[in-house]
């Protein structure tokens, strides 16, 4: 569905269902340079078992107008200004990479809006190596390389996805070349400046859980630890030969673990 | 870490699409030979085929062998994903019923397998979808016979027999002006001589019989995506951009994104057409596979040999390779195949159809049949085998004379195919 919000039209996936008054709801938010196709499976899901979904496209990603938002901060205004638009009052949320910091930083500035969080490959600081910074910046390809095979535990790289058929490494790369010049640069530089993570992270009362990948080169394991030590009611789920593209890798155990949270 | 190692194309030969199996660590590619698979409850079962989880339903839609090799297929072509089909014939088939129904029009070269043209020029025309054949060397052609029902632009690599060089780039930009994919079959150059995405082809198909499998046992196809054509921008897809009442409503393009193609040719194409691969001859594909690079070196500098041998007998009117200097795609071709033109080529015989016909009857360790791509060496008259359905005039429109004689070169020691051919060339020469 399309929402106007902040003067934007935003596109939100429902999950192949739309919205019904008095259900629960579960908010998505996408890492740098995504979209909601990410969430396909758990967006599915939820959807098809009593929850309102939506699968927010960032602003000047996917299929939503931009600009793109240029801090942690003020995308989580844009996710608020979104969930106004859809007229959910509160949900659990859930963000992967990116999309994680933003959602953390919803569940601390906005604590009446969240009902639970679920953060998938996140860490804070999320400093962003150099060179992927400076060839993002310049639109170059490289960017999109290194965001794609930085983000795949080895094992992965070679394949053996659990949808059939499916080539990981090709469907990230795709994905990302669909994003408009700059996007992606606007995003790494909001998380490798967002400076505010564990103290937004101490401000989380919500049920929390951690979805973080044992190979993880890009969001370290250790990290999300961590941070979730830091949350009084949280709970980590670690898993093992894994990198940051969670939902990719292990779609049914990313699913199965937000199951227990959502 | 300034630039991340990525696996190579030999690495992902032997590996894309299989790790070792977790449960019983076996390390070849179990062969699943299973129809159907148990599930863990019934919210399990629903949620597998309402796409809210991965896995597998019933082999004729997902087989885990199979999804070995569509993995593998589509990590050395570089696209987003494939499906394995029963032949060649039936990915062209899938692809093409994907993308549209009766009312349609493709523009395809006119120098394509004899089995796709049948398809196309007599086939499908019977269920609605109309076929321009246009000149493979003139990308002016696919533009000017465009119209608005068209809905794909197709050609070969390499034209089937004559050996034209499809300009892929060039016919891609003019599909892609025009809001249309262009689908090539890759099957005489595999993706270790051409990988057409790279040159922004957007389908692929294969007959997987040929060199990608190499020894000649099975029968099967791939359909290979991009995921690069953006059908929401083009506005003539709508099997890709409006909710499909066949499942679930399901939008591909806005829930699959890069993956719409592949999604729906999988959730409707393989599910009604059921033109699916059995998992054992996925399991043979996949064994050929593993030594494609090995396998194309070697068809190709046995070729060359060949080729030369061929060109400098007095027996022989002509050979066409595009590695030769007089072949008009000569240039082209060091654009489109740098690592080589593959292991098929034509020739004539001096003394027309009846010692082409002698020639045939002499080979001893060719062998005559219609098939190109094996391992062994394969030799075949055109004109009265795979374009037999077309006439004198259609056979030249295809470049194809009467004495046309096809070779697939092999993996035999160069020498030994160089003395049978010497010998039927010779007796060719006999009157």
């Amino acid at each position: 569905m399309y929402l106007h919000a902040n003067n934007k039209k935003i596109f939100a996936y429902t999950g192949a269902r739309p919205h019904h008054e008095g259900l629960e709801s579960v908010v998505f938010v996408h890492g740098t340079g995504m979209d909601h196709t990410v969430w396909l499976l758990p967006a599915r899901y939820f959807s098809h078992h009593q929850f309102n979904v939506m699968a927010t496209d960032l602003p000047g990603h996917g299929r939503s107008e931009g600009p793109a938002a240029t801090s942690i901060e003020s995308m989580s205004d844009e996710v608020v200004a979104a969930m106004d638009a859809a007229e959910i009052e509160r949900a659990a949320i859930v963000g992967h990479s990116m999309g994680s910091l933003v959602t953390l930083a919803l569940a601390a500035r906005y604590p009446d809006r969240v009902r639970s969080l679920a953060l998938i490959g996140t860490a804070v600081p999320m400093l962003v190596n150099k060179s992927l910074l400076t060839s993002a910046a310049q639109n170059d390809h490289a960017a999109i390389d290194m965001l794609t095979y930085w983000s795949y535990s080895k094992g992965a790289q070679l394949g053996g996805n659990e949808n059939p058929g499916m080539w990981m490494v090709g469907g990230n790369i795709k994905l990302l070349e669909q994003s408009k010049d700059g996007v992606i640069h606007t995003g790494l530089d909001a998380c490798h400046r967002y400076e505010a993570g564990m103290q937004h992270a101490d401000q989380v009362q919500c049920p929390t859980l951690f979805i973080l990948g044992a190979r993880d080169i890009m969001t370290a394991a250790r990290v999300g630890k961590e941070m979730a030590s830091a949350i009084p009611q949280s709970r980590v789920v670690l898993l093992n030969g894994t990198g940051h593209a969670l939902m990719m890798e292990r779609p049914n155990d990313v699913l199965d673990a937000l199951i227990e949270i959502i | 870490m300034s630039k991340p190692k990525t696996f190579g194309f030999n690495t992902l030969t032997l590996h894309a699409g299989q790790r070792p199996d977790p449960t019983t660590g076996a390390r070849a590619t179990p062969i699943y030979q299973t129809a159907s698979y148990v599930f863990k409850s019934p919210d399990h079962a629903a949620s597998l085929f309402n796409v809210e989880r991965a896995g597998h339903v019933y082999s004729r839609i997902t087989n885990p062998t199979n999804a070995v090799l569509e993995e593998r297929i589509a990590a050395l072509e570089g696209g987003v994903g494939a499906i394995a089909t029963a032949s060649g014939q039936a990915a062209c088939h899938l692809a093409i019923a994907t993308l549209m129904g009766a009312g349609s029009h493709i523009v395809s070269s006119r120098s394509i397998y004899g089995g796709t043209h049948n398809l196309l020029d007599y086939t499908l025309r019977r269920f609605g979808i109309d076929t321009t054949f246009v000149d493979p060397r003139d990308p002016g052609a696919f533009a000017d016979a465009i119209r608005p029902q068209t809905r794909l632009l197709f050609g070969e690599t390499l034209g089937n027999p004559g050996l034209e060089v499809l300009n892929i780039p060039e016919v891609a930009a003019i599909a892609h002006q025009n809001g249309l994919p262009l689908m090539i079959d890759s099957t005489f150059t595999t993706p270790y001589l051409c990988r057409p995405f790279d040159l922004d082809a957007d389908i692929i198909f294969h007959s997987a019989t040929k060199f990608l499998s190499g020894h000649g046992v099975v029968i099967g196809g791939l359909l290979v995506d991009s995921g690069g054509f953006d059908w929401s921008a083009s506005g003539k897809f709508p099997t890709m951009t409006e909710p499909y009442a066949g499942f679930h409503n399901m939008n591909f393009a806005e829930e699959f994104g890069p993956a719409a193609f592949i999604s729906r040719a999988r959730k409707e194409g393989a599910r009604d057409f059921g033109a699916c691969m059995s998992p054992t001859t996925a399991f043979q594909v996949l064994q050929g596979m593993e030594t494609l690079p090995l396998r194309m070196q070697q068809h190709v500098e046995n070729t060359r040999k060949v080729v030369a041998f061929l060109s400098d007998h007095d027996a022989v009117d002509w050979v066409t390779y595009p590695e030769l200097p007089e072949h008009p795609d000569h240039e082209l071709a060091k654009n489109i195949l740098p690592r080589g033109c593959g292991a098929v080529f034509s020739f004539s015989v001096k003394g027309g159809r009846a010692a082409g016909q002698r020639f045939i009857e002499k080979v001893e360790l060719l062998s005559h049949l219609a098939n190109v791509g094996d391992a062994k060496s394969l030799v075949i008259h055109p004109a009265s085998t795979t374009h037999h359905r077309m006439d004198t005039a259609a056979l030249e429109a295809a470049g194809i004379s009467e004495g046309l004689i096809r070779l697939s070169v092999g993996l035999e020691d160069p020498e030994d195919l160089l003395q049978d051919l010497e010998g039927a060339l010779q007796a060719s020469q006999k009157i």
